[in-house]
């Protein structure tokens, strides 16, 4: 009798395990980026496969879970990208939309994911308002924003003696918001800004624009603009003779592979902010390894970094609550637990959707300091988490005034 | 030093010279552009990708080969005319005798093909690529300080463009070349090989688009989507210039580089759209384009 009990147990066991195991929690993932223009460098296929890593070391198998992963390109369109996540959404069971480059799109798809209650992970875009204004309790902003750049870069320059500015300005949302946050932090310490021209997205010939800079007499000009914009005005700066005049470019948000692209010899000397550099630590440096195995001979953004850190995080939130289907849920769980990953180490998400982490001011180096492929930056300082980003008092987010 | 609109002069001067220098490319580039169609009725979306090949060319012989600009500017609008021509013996020749939008299909299918290739390889932020050392530095006019590189620009593609249009348009061979367009089986009779001074023509427009391409490198960045950023507004230049008119093309080629310089002073939001705002005004009134001939 006892012999049958324990075998009806072991049985009740085996059947309730097989159950588990074939139902498994589904999780689907969705990464939002551009594939094929500006951004995609920055973000684009080295963002999925950081995706990919992150699921392949949080092994879902072993919490019961069973992860999908799929890819689209919002080819910098917000109307794409609203269109894609709505889809995604309603008809592909797609739980968590990360990355999204490009400020207009990432505002576009914070919207469509509140409605639709479930998870955005912004790493690519940079509008600080997605932790301001337009703050979402669907809604996290990962990597960086306009806000820690103007605050990083802004400072350090204004601080070193740049006291006039001059800004030449992606024409859209992001631009705006850098341009906004980086006069922001110029006028509070004590500098002035003279002027600013609007440039159209994807503009090939800068000179124009860089004849105003200098006829408007600015120490410094505030690039605020990102990826072939930023790359095609330093690279025209140095040919009309700026840094000879006597004016300096502060790349407002300059990525590793701008840098390389630019080439050492034309980008030296250029003062930019980031919260990841593949050459950190040990950490970030066998992670990049790995990384380069689907991306050989390129080295990861900060904003790929953090789609790996973001989507990490996400599938121990939803471990934690055993479902995905609950969007607003599954946020404020990846609010509750702590962060901590090998790229960002410790840190934490703030109630207005803001994950905090330190950010790094570095300098390029000369091609004569570089060593070896990829020795891009020399740190110039460390910003602690708690000074690197805006301070929720200032956010003017809804959440955040709600819950006082 | 007067004002004009709130501008002063001075400044109004450089906006105007860097308006050239733009214009110079688009010339270039619409100039290749008019070759083809006017002697192959074929309208090559593959352009911008061939002007991006030429860039990218241009890269890879300095990197792997060592070979510098110069030898660029010789050699790579060669290599890359000749892939051109491999394209023409491959595709273009079964679609010319077609409806235009067989080959504009065709050339834009290759064109995002070969868009794709290079992205898929090189990456999409680009590769660097300098000046070349007896064209760094600039001189300072008084109003403005020119780059040695952009006044090389524009008095070699005036050059390139005044020789192209004299070929075409005062030459036998060139006489021979538009003989073959208005009536091929007539010059054929005359013991021409038509289907290889084809050939050859478009790899001429190719090799023109490739050697704007070498000349961009040092300005531009040099990346996969460079062409397909350039080539919408260089169509345009085409359609105002008038389909197929050389003439036309390069005059308007300057004209539009100009115009959208002075936009970029005076209201610079809407520079990257006044090409198309004046390319819809021109088809309104003149649909065959300012220099288009009435069919």
């Amino acid at each position: 009798m006892r012999v049958a009990a324990s075998l009806a147990f072991a049985l009740a066991a085996i059947f309730a395990n097989a159950a588990q195991a074939q139902n498994p929690i589904p999780v689907k993932i969705g990464v939002l980026t551009d594939m094929s223009s500006l951004y995609a460098d920055d973000t684009g296929p080295g963002s999925v496969a950081a995706a990919k890593l992150a699921i392949q070391d949080f092994n879902p198998a072993a919490h019961g879970m069973k992860v999908d992963l799929v890819v689209a390109d919002h080819q910098n369109k917000p109307d794409v990208g609203a269109s894609i996540a709505r889809q995604w959404f309603d008809v592909d069971h797609v739980d968590m939309i990360v990355d999204v480059p490009n400020s207009a799109v990432a505002l576009a798809v914070s919207d469509v994911t509140r409605q639709k209650n479930k998870v955005f992970l912004v790493s690519g875009a940079a509008i600080s308002d997605l932790t301001g204004p337009k703050c979402s309790p669907n809604t996290i902003h990962w990597t960086y924003d306009t806000w820690m750049l103007a605050n990083g870069t802004g400072k350090s320059v204004v601080k070193t003696g740049g006291k006039t500015w001059f800004f030449i300005t992606a024409d859209y949302a992001f631009g705006h918001a850098l341009q906004r946050d980086t006069s922001a932090v110029v006028e509070a310490n004590g500098g002035k800004v003279l002027g600013s021209v609007n440039v159209p997205l994807n503009n090939q010939d800068f000179s124009s624009f860089l004849l105003q800079a200098q006829q408007s007499k600015a120490q410094i000009i505030g690039l605020a603009n990102a990826g072939g914009d930023t790359i095609n005005s330093i690279k025209q700066g140095a040919e009309f003779g700026i840094t000879a005049g006597g004016q300096h470019f502060a790349g407002l948000l300059v990525f590793l592979p701008d840098v390389e692209a630019l080439g050492l010899k034309a980008a030296q000397g250029l003062v930019l902010t980031e919260t990841f550099y593949w050459d950190m630590n040990d950490a970030t440096r066998a992670w990049t390894k790995r990384w380069q195995v689907s991306r050989p001979g390129k080295f990861p953004s900060m904003n790929q970094a953090g789609v790996y850190s973001a989507t990490l995080h996400y599938l121990k939130a939803v471990a934690a609550l055993k479902s995905a289907a609950d969007g607003k849920a599954v946020v404020a769980e990846m609010k509750k637990l702590p962060t901590n990953d090998p790229l960002f180490g410790k840190g934490m998400i703030r109630a207005d959707g803001r994950k905090i982490h330190p950010a790094y001011l570095f300098q390029v180096k000369s091609p004569a300091e570089s060593k070896y492929p990829g020795d891009d930056y020399i740190l110039k300082a460390t910003i602690p988490a708690d000074e690197a980003f805006r301070p929720m008092s200032q956010d003017n987010c809804p959440l955040v005034n709600a819950a006082k | 030093m007067f004002e004009i609109f709130g501008v002063p002069s001075q400044a109004l001067f450089g906006q105007l010279l860097i308006g050239l220098i733009n214009g110079s490319f688009y010339a270039l580039l619409s100039l290749g552009l008019a070759v083809i169609f006017g002697m192959l009725n074929v309208i090559n979306f593959t352009h911008g990708a061939q002007y991006m090949m030429g860039a990218f060319a241009a890269y890879l012989l300095l990197q792997y080969l060592g070979l510098n600009y110069w030898v660029a500017l010789v050699v790579v609008p060669l290599l890359v005319g000749a892939s051109g021509m491999l394209v023409e013996r491959l595709f273009l020749q079964y679609v010319r005798q077609l409806d235009h939008l067989y080959g504009l299909i065709l050339t834009f299918g290759l064109a995002l093909v070969i868009e794709g290739l290079f992205r898929n390889y090189f990456g999409s932020s680009g590769e660097p690529y300098q000046p070349p050392d007896l064209l760094q530095g600039g001189q300072n006019l008084g109003f403005m300080f020119l780059p040695n590189y952009r006044a090389w620009v524009i008095v070699f593609s005036l050059v390139v463009c005044f020789v192209t249009w004299f070929v075409i348009e005062r030459t036998r061979l060139g006489s021979y070349l538009r003989a073959a367009t208005e009536n091929p089986a007539l010059v054929r009779a005359f013991g021409i090989n038509v289907p290889r001074m084809v050939t050859l023509t478009y790899g001429f427009g190719v090799g023109l688009a490739a050697l704007a391409g070498v000349m961009a490198a040092p300005i531009y960045n040099v990346s996969p989507q460079m062409g397909s950023d350039v080539i919408i507004v260089v169509f345009a230049v085409v359609v105002i210039g008038g389909m197929g008119s050389i003439l036309g093309a390069i005059i308007t080629g300057f004209a539009l580089g100009i115009i959208e310089g002075l936009t970029k002073v005076f209201f610079p939001e809407a520079s990257s759209t006044v090409i198309f705002v004046i390319m819809a005004i021109v088809l309104l009134i003149r649909p065959t384009g300012l220099f288009g001939r009435t069919a």
